[in-house]
């Protein structure tokens, strides 16, 4: 017969009682805690210099920033606040039309458009999204399915901002370089930003709403306002993705309202581990290049990922970076019952 | 008049359209997302049972019925009874499933304005000076004739009041024997199937494009949203309403709007009555 073994996990003794908090005493440990995070930064900001010479995929680094960023937010409402919105798209879609409003109508350089339609657009959304709020679960989840639909319908059906022909002739991003460090470092600064914002105060109040809101209501909390809150900073991101693209392909168009927008960031989250933040943004480094690789095969491609997703949700909820992390810091061992 | 009989029509259709996804939801509290492709499918599986193996059309229809009713169990039995509780993985898994299943078939060459069925009896009537086709009619006739069957088939057999019973109280339901696994089983191959013959009697009407698929998911939702998810008397109220709004907008609007009345029709009743017009308040469950 054989033995009866058991898997036995042990915390590295840097780790202090709770996930974050690190003893370090030697410049060694040091290392150990920044080496994956240099690795993810250094990587991302040399990928543009290392790419020149395949100009196209220098593109396909901005779409993965740009999902990045779409991903970020998914996972901050959905793991750290509880509301799971399945309308990535009506961020995109709004900073998209913003932005193209105002570059062609008023003639606002891009990089005073992508701002002001940032913020414009996240308050926008915030407004729009806010009598949705208080509902819950599956609920939100409809809701906010239907908002980029609901606004891409209307955009149709009223003819509105040349209508199904979209917006042509947004003015690009000065050079490049600042096309592609703009929105990788931002994606970088939205993803360690968050990680931050979640352990402050504000952090706690939003995982209090996602675990138990009665509780936190009848601590004296108005949670619609925190919620709102939430919101606006996600769509802050979004947004600005929306914005963003909209300036890349010098075009905005009822696309920007497109499920893909909703759907892609979801898949990178779950791929990539919720609740972790990090997770979704390594999602969506390994989805978008292979959804570029799988290109030739046409609508297929979406087939796959959908596969890809389903099977992730299904076999291995946790994610890869729930996985990794794990593995990194945690000792294993297998001892005899 | 016109606005009369087409708004009738058009409400029996978005009820059969319906009548799977609140099915499978009254009963077993599973949102199938997959609706849409289940109804796409169907059509083009009765298409090329006719067309490629040039079976007659009477025998295709069961096949074919028979054949999502199976797509249906295989969802839940490898994928849905896995993750069923977490909301938001059935909810995501089986959007994903419909979208593979939809894209898939598009790969596979089924696109364009190729791909009809024939109707079940052609020409048309004149009923009070407004000609109607004969297949309209037979949609009203074969909507009311399921409605009655599925009415029956919950109060007078055994299946259907153990599907009834799991769907009134599971936790009872199941001390008395009821296998929750199982109904929910059934309540997804009944469900799959119904979406399926609302393909089969809708689809002759005009083309199968896979885009359907997206929009009978939406047509679905919306009415099931405004009748109250999982009321099953709230969907045909909720039909009607959204059926008539829809001709009249199209008709003094623009037809754009056959769209736009149903997604602003679940955007609204959601805010101001997220329970549906007919379902009852459940407070604490669907908003704070």
């Amino acid at each position: 017969m054989a033995e009866a073994l058991r898997k036995e996990r042990l915390d590295r003794g840097i780790k202090v009682r709770t996930e974050g908090i690190y003893a370090i005493g030697h410049w060694q440990e040091i290392l150990y805690l920044l080496l994956p995070r240099l690795l993810l930064i250094g990587g991302m900001l040399s990928l543009p210099l290392v790419l020149t010479v395949a100009p196209y995929w220098q593109r396909v680094i901005c779409i993965v920033s740009v999902y990045a960023l779409l991903s970020l937010a998914f996972d901050f409402l959905a793991n750290f606040v509880g509301l799971v919105c399945l309308g990535g798209a009506l961020f995109v879609g709004v900073g998209g039309y913003i932005t193209a409003l105002l570059n062609t109508a008023l003639g606002l350089p891009p990089l005073l458009s992508l701002p002001l339609a940032t913020v414009g657009g996240a308050i926008f959304c915030t407004l729009v999204l806010l009598p949705t709020l208080p509902l819950r679960g599956i609920y939100f989840a409809i809701v906010t399915l239907m908002y980029p639909l609901a606004f891409a319908k209307i955009i149709e059906a009223f003819d509105l901002f040349g209508g199904t022909d979209g917006m042509a002739g947004v003015a690009p991003l000065p050079n490049q370089w600042v096309e592609q460090y703009l929105i990788i470092a931002l994606s970088l600064g939205a993803l360690f930003g968050l990680r931050r914002l979640v352990n402050e105060d504000i952090g706690l109040v939003f995982r209090g709403i996602k675990d138990n809101d009665q509780a936190v209501r009848a601590s004296g909390i108005d949670i619609t306002t925190y919620k709102a809150v939430a919101v606006f900073l996600a769509s802050l991101l979004g947004c600005f993705a929306g914005a963003y693209m909209a300036h890349l392909y010098m075009w905005a168009g009822l696309s920007l309202f497109a499920l893909d927008f909703s759907i892609m960031p979801i898949a990178a989250t779950v791929i990539g581990g919720g609740g972790t933040l990090v997770g979704p943004f390594v999602g969506s480094l390994i989805l978008v290049p292979l959804s570029e690789l799988l290109r030739a095969f046409g609508t297929l491609r979406i087939a796959f990922y959908a596969l890809i997703l389903t099977g992730f949700i299904v076999l291995k909820s946790e994610g890869i970076m729930v996985y990794a992390q794990r593995k990194y810091h945690q000792f294993e061992r297998w001892v005899q019952v | 008049m016109e606005l009369l009989i087409y708004g009738l029509i058009n409400s029996m259709a978005l009820a059969l359209m319906a009548l799977g996804f609140t099915l499978v939801y009254g009963i077993s509290r599973l949102p199938n997302f997959a609706h849409g492709a289940l109804y796409v499918i169907t059509g083009f599986v009765v298409w090329s049972l006719l067309n490629e193996l040039h079976l007659p059309y009477p025998a295709s229809i069961p096949l074919a019925l028979l054949g999502t009713a199976l797509i249906g169990v295989l969802i839940y039995r490898l994928v849905l009874i896995r993750v069923r509780g977490l909301e938001m993985s059935e909810v995501i898994a089986t959007y994903a499933i419909g979208l593979a299943i939809l894209e898939a078939l598009r790969w596979a060459g089924f696109k364009g304005m190729t791909y009809s069925l024939p109707v079940f009896v052609g020409g048309s009537v004149e009923i009070l000076g407004v000609p109607v086709d004969m297949h309209r009619l037979l949609i009203l006739g074969i909507g009311a004739l399921v409605f009655l069957a599925i009415w029956a088939f919950t109060h007078f057999t055994r299946l259907g009041l153990a599907l009834r019973g799991i769907a009134q109280d599971e936790w009872a339901a199941m001390m008395l024997g009821i296998d929750s696994d199982f109904t929910a089983t059934v309540a997804l191959a009944i469900g799959s199937a119904l979406a399926g013959l609302a393909a089969v009697v809708l689809l002759p009407l005009g083309n199968i494009v896979v885009e359907a698929g997206y929009n009978v998911l939406i047509f679905a939702i919306a009415v099931c949203i405004v009748g109250g998810l999982g009321s099953w008397g709230g969907v045909v109220l909720a039909a009607f309403i959204i059926g008539f709004a829809q001709i009249i907008s199209v008709k003094y609007i623009a037809s754009h709007f056959h769209m736009v009345v149903a997604i602003l029709a679940i955007i609204l009743t959601l805010i101001f009555r997220p329970s549906g017009l007919f379902g009852r308040q459940k407070e604490l469950e669907e908003r704070v």
